[in-house]
Order: C-alpha cells, then sequence, then structure tokens
C-alpha cells in the first residue's frame, strides 16, 4: 500500500467500525438499517451519529431485530435506494432467510461483517465462522486486513455491487476485536473524488417497486412439473455467472481506485515474497500482518517462504490462487473458522480445491487458529512455517494442526 | 402482611441459598436495578417453597439474560429473543417443573417480541419476568421498543423518534393469564407481584422497571441510582389508586400491580387432556361411534 497523501484527503485516527461508517457516508448511502450486536455496535453507533450531525444524509432505522434489518433494506433497495448494514455472529444467523434471498433478487446491498464466533460455547470475540457459515449464499465476500482497507473497500463494494455484470450484494468482512476496535492512521478520501468514483447509484434498474412501472417481484415460479425449474435455473446460471464476472470487475475496480486515489489494494490476492518461495502460508483477514512479520523473520533465517493472502473469498479466485501457488512444494492455509465434517478450515478447502487446477501436486496443511477471540501471534506463524516446511522437504504428513489448543 | 411477618420471611430468606457462589462476582454495574429484581425473584421462589431441582431458569442475551447463569437451579442461557420459545418446549416436556423465563425489553419485545404474544395466546404454565430499563444495556445503550420518546441514546443521538411499547397492555391484549407490573422501588411489593404470577396456572407476564444507572441514566442526565429509582417510583403508580389520588403520579401515568388475570384454560393441560381423549377414542372406536350416534 502506498502512502502519498491526495491533495484533498483527510487524515483521521479511527478503528475499523469507524472507518466503515465514514465509508457509509462517502458513498452517499440512502438507508441504513442497524440492530447492535458485538463486536459490530459503536459501528451503527457511529452510523447513527454521522446521520444526527448531518454528515450522513439517510434514513436510520433502528429495528427489532436483523432479520428485519436486511428485510428493511431490501424494500428501500427495490424502491430505489442505496442501502447499508452490518452485522456479525449469531446476527448474520438471525438474518439468513432474507440474507439467502438477496442475490437471488439481484440486489446491491452493502453488508459489513464484523466477523465474530458462533454459538455454542457463548462467546462475543472475533473469529471468522459467521461469514464462512454463510459462503455458499451467493454474496460476494471481501476480506480486509486493515482499517483503510476497511474504508476503501466498503466505498469500492458500491461499485462492484451496482456494476451491471455483477448486481449482487457484496459482505465487507472485517475481524472483530482487531480490525473494528483497533485505531489506526486512515486516509479519508475527498468527497468528491469519491462521487467521481462511484458515479450514479445503479439500484433496481432490474427489479423496482415503483408505480409507474408496476410489476410483481418474485412471485411463485411455476409448479416442478411446468416452467417452474427451467425458471429456477436460469436465475441461478445468472447468479453464478455474475459470480464469476465479479472476479474481474473487483480487479478492475480496485485498479482503478489505486489510479484515482494513489493507494493500492490487492484485488482478489496479495502475493507477499512469494517469488523463490519453496514453501507459503495462505491467510485471510486481519492475522496477514502477524503473518508477514514472521514471514519476514524466516527470511532472514534464510528460509524460502512466502505468503498468499486471500482478499476476495467469493467468488474464490481460483486460477489466481493456482498460480500463485503452483511452484511452491507446499502450503499451509491459516483460518478463524472450522468447516465441520471435512476437520479443516473452510479456506483449507477453497485452496486445495483451487490447486487441482496447479500443474502439479502442492502439498497442503490446515492450522486453525484465532477462536473465539484468540491471538494468532507471530510465534504460531513461526510454528506453522516450521511445519510447513517439514511438509515440503516430505518429512512429515499434513493434516490438521489447532495452534490455540494449549495456549 | 403484616410489618412482622415481612421482616420475618425476610429474615429466613438467605439469597445466598439461591445463588452460585462461583459466578460472583456479577457483571452488573453499580447502580443497576436488576439485581433487586433478581433477589425479589429468589425471595418469592423461597416463600412458595420451590423446589430448586425443580426449578428451570431459561433467559436471553442482555443485561437481564445473564442473571440465570448467577441462580443456583437449572439454568440455559440461550440466543437473543428466544428464552419464551425455549421454555415453551421445555415446559410442555416437563410439566413437572416451574420454568421460568428472565428477559429484558430488547430480548423479550424487540427481537423476541413475536414469541411474548404467541405465548400470551397460549397461555402455557410460564412466568416471564421482564426487566425493563428502557435501553440496550449490555451493548453499550441503544434505543429499544421501550425507550420513552425524545430520550437520548447511542443510537438515537438527537432523541428517540419512535412511540415506546407498553408491554403490560401488550400481553393483556394478546390474552395472557397473569399481568403484572412492579418498581424496584417497593421490594416486599415485587416479590409478592411474582409470587402471584409464580402461582398463577398460566402464563404469567410480570414487568420490572429497572434502573440502567450508568448508561441511560447518565445520557440522560438522571442523577444517581436511587434518584432514578425515586422518579419511577413517582411516575408509576399503583392500579388501586387510579381514581383516588393523582399526585405525585403523573408523568408516565402507568400503573403497578396486578393489571390483567384470567382464568382461560392453561395450555399444557389442555393440550395433555385432549392427547388422553383422541388416544381413548382411538383406543375403544365403537365407543366413539356411538357417543356421536
Amino acid at each position: 500500500m502506498s502512502a502519498v497523501l491526495k491533495p484533498k484527503s483527510k487524515l483521521i485516527v479511527c478503528d475499523g467500525n469507524e472507518a466503515a461508517a465514514w465509508a457509509v457516508a462517502a458513498a452517499r448511502v440512502e438507508m441504513v438499517a442497524v440492530y447492535p450486536i458485538t463486536p459490530q455496535s459503536s459501528l451503527v453507533e457511529y452510523l447513527a451519529k454521522f446521520v444526527a450531525d448531518g454528515r450522513l444524509a439517510a434514513e436510520l432505522v433502528d429495528a427489532e431485530g436483523e432479520h428485519s434489518v436486511l428485510s428493511v433494506l431490501q424494500g428501500a433497495c427495490l424502491a430505489g435506494a442505496r442501502t447499508y448494514t452490518a452485522s456479525c455472529g449469531p446476527g448474520v444467523a438471525f438474518m439468513f432467510e432474507p440474507y439467502v434471498r438477496t442475490p437471488g433478487l439481484r440486489l446491491p446491498i452493502v453488508m459489513g461483517i464484523v466477523t465474530r464466533d458462533l454459538l455454542t460455547p457463548q462467546s462475543v470475540w472475533g473469529g471468522q465462522q459467521d461469514a464462512m457459515s454463510v459462503r455458499e449464499a451467493g454474496w460476494i465476500q471481501v476480506y480486509c486486513e486493515s482499517v483503510q482497507e476497511v474504508l476503501d473497500t466498503t466505498i469500492m463494494a458500491y461499485k462492484i455491487a451496482e456494476h451491471r455484470d455483477v448486481m449482487l450484494p457484496v459482505n465487507v468482512c472485517h475481524d472483530g476485536n482487531y480490525l473494528s476496535f483497533g485505531a489506526a492512521r486512515v486516509e479519508l478520501p475527498d468527497q468528491a473524488e469519491v462521487d467521481a468514483f462511484l458515479g450514479e447509484k445503479d439500484v433496481n434498474w432490474h427489479v423496482a417497486l415503483d408505480p409507474r412501472r408496476p410489476m410483481a417481484v418474485d412471485p411463485l415460479t411455476g409448479g416442478a412439473v411446468g416452467s417452474g425449474p427451467a425458471t429456477f435455473v436460469r436465475y441461478r446460471k445468472g447468479e453464478c455467472s455474475a459470480m464469476q464476472n465479479a472476479l474481474s470487475v473487483i480487479t478492475e475496480v480496485h485498479e482503478e481506485w489505486g489510479r484515482r486515489f494513489g493507494r493500492t489494494h490487492a484485488p482478489l490476492v496479495e502475493r507477499y515474497r512469494m517469488q523463490d518461495a519453496d514453501y507459503a502460508l495462505v491467510t485471510i483477514g486481519s492475522m496477514t500482518g502477524a503473518a508477514k512479520d514472521a514471514v519476514d523473520a524466516a527470511r532472514e533465517r534464510g528460509e524460502k517462504v512466502g505468503l498468499l493472502k486471500v482478499k476476495t473469498y467469493r467468488p474464490f479466485p481460483v486460477q489466481a490462487v493456482a498460480a500463485a501457488l503452483a511452484q511452491v512444494k507446499a502450503a499451509g492455509v491459516v483460518d478463524r473458522s472450522v468447516s465441520f465434517g471435512w476437520n479443516c478450515g473452510p479456506l483449507f478447502q477453497d485452496v486445495i480445491g483451487a490447486l487441482y487446477h496447479a500443474p502439479r501436486r502442492v502439498a497442503a496443511m490446515s492450522f486453525i487458529g484465532g477462536l473465539a477471540g484468540a491471538d494468532i501471534t507471530t510465534g504460531h506463524f513461526d510454528e506453522a512455517i516450521r511445519r510447513v516446511a517439514e511438509l515440503a522437504q516430505g518429512a512429515a504428513a499434513g493434516g490438521t494442526v489447532w495452534l490455540n489448543e494449549k495456549d | 402482611m403484616s410489618a412482622t411477618t415481612m421482616l420475618d420471611s425476610a429474615a429466613e430468606f438467605d439469597v445466598r441459598d439461591y445463588l452460585r457462589a462461583e459466578m460472583m462476582p456479577h457483571f452488573l454495574c453499580p447502580g443497576c436495578g436488576h439485581g433487586i429484581a433478581l433477589r425479589a425473584l429468589l425471595w418469592a421462589v423461597h416463600e412458595l417453597a420451590i423446589d430448586k431441582d425443580r426449578l428451570a431458569v431459561v433467559s436471553g442475551i442482555g443485561c437481564a439474560g445473564r442473571l440465570s447463569a448467577y441462580i443456583d437451579a437449572s439454568t440455559f442461557h440461550v440466543t437473543h429473543g428466544r428464552p419464551i420459545a425455549y421454555a415453551t418446549g421445555l415446559a410442555l416436556a416437563r410439566p413437572d417443573l416451574h420454568v421460568i423465563v428472565i428477559t429484558g425489553d430488547g430480548d423479550c419485545l424487540a427481537i423476541g417480541g413475536n414469541h411474548l404474544i404467541h405465548a400470551c395466546r397460549r397461555n402455557l404454565k410460564l412466568t416471564c419476568l421482564m426487566l425493563n430499563n428502557e435501553v440496550y444495556g449490555m451493548t453499550g445503550g441503544q434505543v429499544s421498543p421501550t425507550t420513552s420518546e425524545t430520550r437520548v441514546t447511542s443510537t438515537t443521538p438527537l432523541g428517540n423518534s419512535e412511540p415506546h411499547f407498553n408491554a403490560c397492555a401488550l400481553a393483556a391484549a394478546a390474552g395472557a393469564g397473569f399481568v403484572g407490573r412492579e418498581v424496584t422501588h417497593h421490594v416486599p411489593k415485587l416479590k409478592e407481584l411474582i409470587k402471584a404470577g409464580l402461582a398463577h396456572p398460566g402464563f404469567a407476564f410480570v414487568e420490572v422497571m429497572t434502573d440502567c444507572t450508568e448508561i441511560f441514566g447518565r445520557k440522560n442526565e438522571m442523577g444517581s441510582s436511587a434518584e432514578m429509582v425515586l422518579r419511577q417510583k413517582s411516575e408509576l403508580r399503583p392500579s388501586a389508586y387510579r381514581d383516588t389520588v393523582d399526585m405525585p403520579f403523573a408523568a408516565k401515568d402507568l400503573p403497578t400491580g396486578i393489571l390483567a388475570r384470567n382464568d382461560r384454560p392453561e395450555y399444557g393441560e389442555a393440550y395433555r387432556r385432549a392427547a388422553v381423549a383422541i388416544k381413548s377414542a382411538a383406543d375403544n372406536p365403537a365407543a366413539g361411534r356411538k357417543s356421536r350416534q
């Protein structure tokens, strides 16, 4: 990330929750619906404050629960409003019904997930099980590494979601407790620049609640022996191809962001010290900072290790991951959630799925850490690097390692 | 009840017999009224001689939701808004238990409002203790469905513009068998109200007005905990005074005491009786046909 300050931008110090709220204001969102939940609560409080201050000209609905939150936004989006909400953990679970419906309606709603571990046991701490549990629902999901990336990505999310080749809702995920409450120096882009970048909003050209052009939005499709399944398949295929289109749109939008604002973020994956690497770590979200430190230390010891950060998780950048890992002998994938029934992390599953497209077999192993707010420290990453090195030398088998089990 | 017997029963009751010592210190803020409500509940349990082994307490999420963990009984801390639904399953499966729900205004009226009205409609024997502090305290003081108009919260920095619920009127309209409200200022009266709710053979809804001094009170410059409790006392009038005393009850004019009571059939009992009747008709079809002729 380059740090050349654009003339009209402003430097502020804020945490990830406030950064998301600044982005919502900059994107001129018109309808916000919220329900507080730890660790997202301060984000909705910033939104309420910005509305009260006049910085955000939006209607703010203090809804009676997350299920209502997303339903309110669907109504608003169908009526033509640019919309935003954020939630996490059990809140995401409670909104599952309107959540799964949003992509099929092709509504470009942007929703932050301030990632939190899921019940049970009861925990209000960070973890990515909430977002990972809804990865197959048809939303675009991007994961941020830094507070600046939360701000920039939340603005970019509108451009991606509203792109006519995409028209899908976007989750901008930032790690609860780490990014939600960790303060950093952040560059706030100039409003006119953001306006020029986003252009006119484009949310309901395809489906609208508009008295001037009445339409029946999402009536029941025909019966199973009639046109129903064919209609359904057409919709599903449409969503799937929009997801694939999103890969190039996300890349283009990130490139344009870099050109306009002088600050670049890797759109799909970021390769860190991957040239000549014999083995690599694969990370997602805020853990990446500590992992890069561990990689730097290992490089100083002469170990040929690199790192691949996955930013865009849905659509999964299969080709980019396969290409980036093609030359390594082994990869260690670090997850902050689990995949039940596979006994590994969900990102690990995706990575080994992508490695099917690699020209030769790459050994891989799964690391699970950071559940329920646990730290994944540089010490944990040192240990992960040691194990992946063994795997690369054929000195150890793969499998799943639980990083915080004996902390 | 005379003053003497009240003192005697208070002397017999030791709240520590009903608390999990290992869970102390509790997490409530200084001045919070929830502890008073918890003590009143346990005092009522004690006076009704309810066996702790037959006591099940279900609570949701929020400051009120944390209380079940402090009670030395079978307790279940469930998801946000759902304690009444969990308790419905528990009470139907184990009619021999006393099932108590502890919930807050957000848990019970916002995210779980649907469950409340249907529990009232069914009239299943449960005691629902709703602690109303007008705010989402645990997440930092956001607006709730009982926040009074114009009150400042962290999500209504210019003052709340939405109308608030009258929870007891809602429960009574939905058909709850027993409905009552009390303030934490009157501890023995609160205990008696909860006792009447626990003894009621149907769905009992008891609303306790408590004070959130640290967050709600501070934001709205409502003074100390004592000042907040005294204000609640003077703003809420006992229902028995309605036509005779005007002062000092004025501001909210919400009544306290037992506000509604009916003898509608209790759902669990009616369900089990119907199940027996259906089974006996199935076992003896000839008798069934004869009786219909």
